[in-house]
């Protein structure tokens, strides 16, 4: 069964074609790579997918429902979540609280219930402390929890952002560059937990790279974006040999340098 | 059982302050002056304490809530003088406020959904537009005075009547603000866009907020109206909004013990500056200017004093077990 499909995707900014024509299907429990060299509209899919951008043609499925028009939150709240390529977390709030934030689509509370503080409503924020704090320790981040998110050292923040986007239990989990700005070291423990992260929790991920490395590791399928078009499908093996792909990284054989 | 016993105090906390509030004036220790200034002091930490939300919390610069206060203010008047029986005045006075508050809160949705498209300077126009719209309209409706202003209203606001809106507003706000509603309220402040990518409903929060923010204000607008006797459509002019960001901005954004804070000072601060005559109306502004260039958080500054949230809140963790500044 196909959790996410994406059909014909078309994208223009102004008069630039940013995406034409992408398509992609994403089977539940696959770990796939989305590739290319910088400027090839890789972000610009994500952003389409979560309903940042609504697609200017084209048709996105996800979990068997239409979802090409759909606000963010609503997407999200479908079983999504997201990381990004500069980290966006909420800065001035702690740790903590930037991961409870996260289920925020899961509190069924009212307005009512929280204005009066009722006992259905202390269930809840207390169940979702709980989960909150068990994240915050499988991350490694329990010394933190407190901690205002800016004051957390770098990998720390990478790491809270994706136990920000895990507490509402996704199904598909985006992930935007998270190897980068990270030494060899970092990106072997990065590789680990993504390789923990889904078997524990049931993932279904799609990565961005730019790290060969993390992408020849962990991807079973790459999809390689030029222009924003797709050039190459098939293994990350594959794709190092291919041509096009070769072509679109390094610039054709043959052809004279240009001074 | 420390739980429950804090629970106590703290409800015991709220019930001894309405008592007191109640005797103190009845035994006739404060003079009328001195009780016309506390009942100044909770209107205004009603007022900011509603702007807060949206200012502090929320981090919309909204430079209009007079317009709420006002809405709320000739409602509740027009519901005294000419809609309730004299005779029930003082019964149906919450009643009376609450009817404000919702008109006020009416009103919220009018700038809660421009909010959905527009933030900073731009929504920050659409607020003042919307207390000048107000302005203009009471100036303009010849039925309830027109600029001459509204009057009849029997004096109805009483400390013990302040000190338990007060107790409410405060109460209401701390409970919206450690849920999950006001954690997102907070997101959007920091990175609206993210937080909608991690599912938070950023359009319902914002009506949530403007809906809470105007209600309380329209409260306020009601108790004013009910000590002065008098309303005309000047008192809401913008110099009032203006004074209400001081109060803000001094006390510090984001923080319910702030709120409190600045509004007292600035409050009392004013009575004491009587003797400068004309040039009162100087130091709020003025004020501004200097607390946004050098303590743009205000003396709390996103922090919140330890008896305002609740006990739970943090899971267990009372202390922060990371060193971090």
């Amino acid at each position: 069964m196909a959790l996410l499909e994406i059909q014909e995707l078309c994208h223009n900014f102004g008069g630039l074609k940013a995406i034409s024509d992408f398509s992609l299907t994403v089977t539940a429990g696959e770990l796939v790579g989305l590739i290319g060299p910088n400027g090839a509209g890789k972000t610009t899919v994500f952003n389409l997918i979560t309903g940042v951008y609504h697609p200017d043609g084209g048709h996105l499925y996800f979990a068997g429902q239409d979802i090409t028009t759909w606000p963010s939150y609503r997407i999200m709240a479908r079983g999504m979540g997201r990381t990004f390529q500069n980290i966006r977390l909420f800065k001035d709030l702690s740790a903590l609280d930037n991961v409870r934030v996260g289920a925020f689509a899961q509190c069924s509370y009212s307005l009512r219930q929280t204005l009066f503080r009722t006992p259905g409503f202390k269930r809840q924020e207390a169940q979702m402390t709980d989960r909150a704090h068990q994240l915050l320790a499988r991350f490694k981040l329990s010394r933190y929890a407190l901690t205002p998110a800016r004051h957390l050292p770098y990998g720390e923040q990478r790491r809270l952002e994706i136990a920000r986007a895990l507490i509402s239990n996704p199904k598909l989990l985006l992930l935007d560059e998270p190897a980068a700005g990270m030494n060899q070291a970092e990106i072997g423990v990065l590789i680990t937990l993504l390789r923990e992260l889904r078997q524990e929790f049931d993932l279904t991920i799609l990565l961005i790279e730019h790290h060969m490395g993390v992408v020849m590791d962990l991807c079973q399928r790459v999809q390689v974006l030029d222009f924003g078009e797709t050039i190459f499908t098939g293994s990350p093996l594959e794709a190092q040999h291919h041509p096009a792909v070769l072509e679109a990284y390094l610039g054709k054989d043959g052809e004279p340098d240009e001074i | 059982m420390l739980r429950r016993r804090s629970q106590l105090l703290a409800w015991g906390g709220c019930l001894g302050l309405l008592v007191l509030a109640w005797i103190l004036p009845a035994s006739g220790l404060l003079n009328p002056y001195v009780q016309q200034v506390l009942m100044y002091v909770g209107i205004n930490i009603i007022l900011t304490l509603s702007l807060n939300l949206v200012n502090g919390y929320m981090g919309e610069f909204s430079v209009g809530h007079a317009g709420f206060m006002a809405i709320g203010a000739y409602i509740a008047s027009i519901l005294t003088v000419a809609v309730c029986p004299r005779f029930w005045g003082p019964w149906l006075f919450p009643f009376v406020l609450i009817g404000g508050g919702l008109g006020a809160a009416l009103a919220g949705l009018v700038v809660a959904f421009p909010s959905f498209r527009t933030r900073g300077d731009y929504l920050a126009i659409v607020t003042l537009a919307f207390n000048m719209i107000v302005k203009s309209l009471l100036e303009n409706i010849e039925l309830i005075g027109g600029p001459r202003g509204y009057l009849g209203m029997a004096r109805l606001t009483n400390v013990p009547w302040v000190v338990f809106w007060v107790l409410i507003t405060l109460i209401a706000l701390r409970n919206f603000v450690y849920s999950n509603a006001g954690r997102g309220v907070l997101a959007i402040r920091e990175d609206e866009l993210a937080a909608n990518l991690i599912g938070v409903n950023t359009r319902r929060l914002k009506i949530y907020a403007f809906l809470i923010s105007a209600f309380f204000a329209g409260i306020a607008g009601g108790l004013y109206a009910h000590l002065l006797q008098f309303i005309n459509p000047r008192s809401f002019s913008i110099l009032k909004s203006t004074d209400m960001l001081v109060m803000v901005y001094l006390g510090g954004i984001g923080s319910l013990a702030g709120s409190i804070l600045g509004a007292t000072i600035f409050t009392v601060l004013l009575e004491l500056l009587r003797p400068l005559g004309v040039w009162r109306w100087v130091v709020g502004p003025l004020m501004l200017v200097l607390l946004m260039i050098f303590q743009p958080t205000g003396i709390m500054g996103l922090r919140e004093a330890k008896i305002l949230q609740p006990r739970e809140e943090f899971g267990g963790v009372t202390r922060n077990p990371g060193t971090m500044p």
